[in-house]
């Protein structure tokens, strides 16, 4: 092949995955990076040779990144700094006599 | 290695003087940096190209060690030399994934390498002519890269410092199966340990600097300090290298080939002689033993690679048509 035709063109372009990989049973999949495969057969082995060469995982899913849907990042204060002044929703809000025992 | 990613990098922010200070105080107080937040553009860039170009090392890095494997001198050695491959262009993968969540595409990246605009580590540029050269790179080139990446662990980017921790707990197994090889060699018959100091004599020069050049030439490492990408500048980090090593060469019965290499009891660290920075730039700039020979693998390895890439997405297009019947 030329250095001519090397030039990449759209349809080219392997999709995107985002890999999620359980450690072990009881355990919920975590995030742990992305592949690149032409389809979810390929991205599963692809995760599988990249994120586990040593045991690090008993389950992989992967997801097409384009699939996510992200909060804001410029909102994240109007998201999550509500809950910061509900001191109320945590145990040690209450006051309860020590003589009670542990509650 | 990555230091090196730092070379004629454009540290150069447009951003007024309220948005900049924001996001150093973020750094200040040791907040990540997570892909789809605000950052100066500088930043992203800095980051874009340092990741890149430590990416690009890790792939380019498999060539040098991909020349012994058939070569190993027994099962075991192939074994863990396969694995060390391996783990290399994990490696690769995983920093291409973490450069890619500051909007540049694997793509874009894979040509640059190929038609030879991106940079990558000087040392491979080096070849491996005999057997110890793939205990000494164990050895010191991992030796030299841990060093350099145990403080990555710790940069402000979220995805580039998540990717380090996973490549540093790696690279560890390839540091010391270098330095078993080393040994191996050295308390072996005398051909065998003249093998393993000529190598030594060959790579401590280009191991060195690797750390990128010296501070007094290097413009974009305070910019780097202060947004925490770099924690350590390059002569620091090259100095506890040698002091780290200096020892384990001695273990070894090895010389480390520096005349001027003497202990400074009052620094408490070695003194060592200078480097051949002529030499360094005539290799970054594309003028060491391999770098054509790297770049020309790259672009064999790819094109012979075409008709896989093409049929997979063909495969794809044809089950999505007959699902979507």
């Amino acid at each position: 092949m030329s250095d001519d035709t090397r030039t990449l063109v759209p349809q080219d372009l392997m999709p995107l995955w985002e890999v999620f990989i359980r450690p072990r049973t009881g355990l919920a999949h975590s995030h742990v990076g992305s592949v690149h495969a032409s389809d979810e057969v390929m991205a599963v082995q692809a995760a599988r040779d990249v994120y586990t060469r040593r045991g690090e995982g008993v389950s992989i899913w992967v997801v097409p990144s384009a699939g996510i849907t992200a909060s804001d990042p410029d909102q994240r204060d109007e998201n999550f700094d509500p809950s910061a002044s509900k001191i109320y929703r945590h145990p040690s809000f209450y006051d309860i006599p020590d003589d009670v025992g542990h509650m | 290695m990555y230091s090196q990613g730092l070379i004629g990098a454009d540290g150069r922010t447009i951003e007024d003087e309220e948005f900049l200070a924001r996001f150093q105080a973020r750094i200040d107080d040791e907040q990540k940096i997570e892909p789809n937040d605000a950052m100066p553009e500088g930043y992203r860039r800095t980051l874009v190209r340092q990741i890149g170009q430590h990416a690009h090392s890790e792939i380019v890095g498999m060539l040098p060690e991909g020349n012994w494997i058939t070569r190993a001198p027994s099962l075991r050695r192939k074994a863990s030399l396969l694995a060390k491959v391996q783990d290399e262009g994990g490696h690769g993968l995983y920093l291409y994934s973490a450069a890619e969540t500051l909007g540049v595409s694997r793509e874009q990246m894979t040509e640059e390498l190929l038609d030879g605009t991106a940079k990558y580590s000087s040392i491979f540029n080096y070849p491996t002519l005999s057997w110890a050269d793939i205990g000494t790179i164990g050895w010191l080139v991992d030796g030299a890269a841990i060093m350099n990446q145990i403080p990555l662990c710790r940069c402000s980017y979220g995805p580039y410092a998540r990717a380090m921790i996973r490549i540093c707990k790696e690279e560890s197994f390839h540091q010391r199966q270098g330095y078993e090889i080393v040994m191996t060699l050295a308390q072996g018959s005398p051909e065998q340990k003249a093998m393993a100091q000529e190598s030594l004599n060959r790579f401590w020069q280009p191991v060195l600097m690797m750390f990128g050049p010296p501070d007094s030439e290097s413009r974009n490492t305070d910019q780097s300090v202060k947004w925490k990408i770099k924690r350590f500048t390059n002569d620091e980090l090259r100095q506890k290298f040698v002091d780290a090593t200096v020892p384990q060469a001695e273990f070894l019965g090895l010389t480390i080939p520096d005349a001027d290499l003497t202990w400074n009891e009052e620094r408490q660290s070695y003194d060592f002689g200078p480097i051949d920075w002529d030499e360094f730039w005539r290799v970054v700039k594309g003028n060491g033993p391999m770098n054509r020979d790297r770049v020309a693998a790259r672009r064999k390895a790819w094109d012979e690679g075409a008709w896989v890439r093409e049929a997979a997405l063909a495969h794809a297009a044809k089950r999505q048509a007959q699902a979507a019947e």
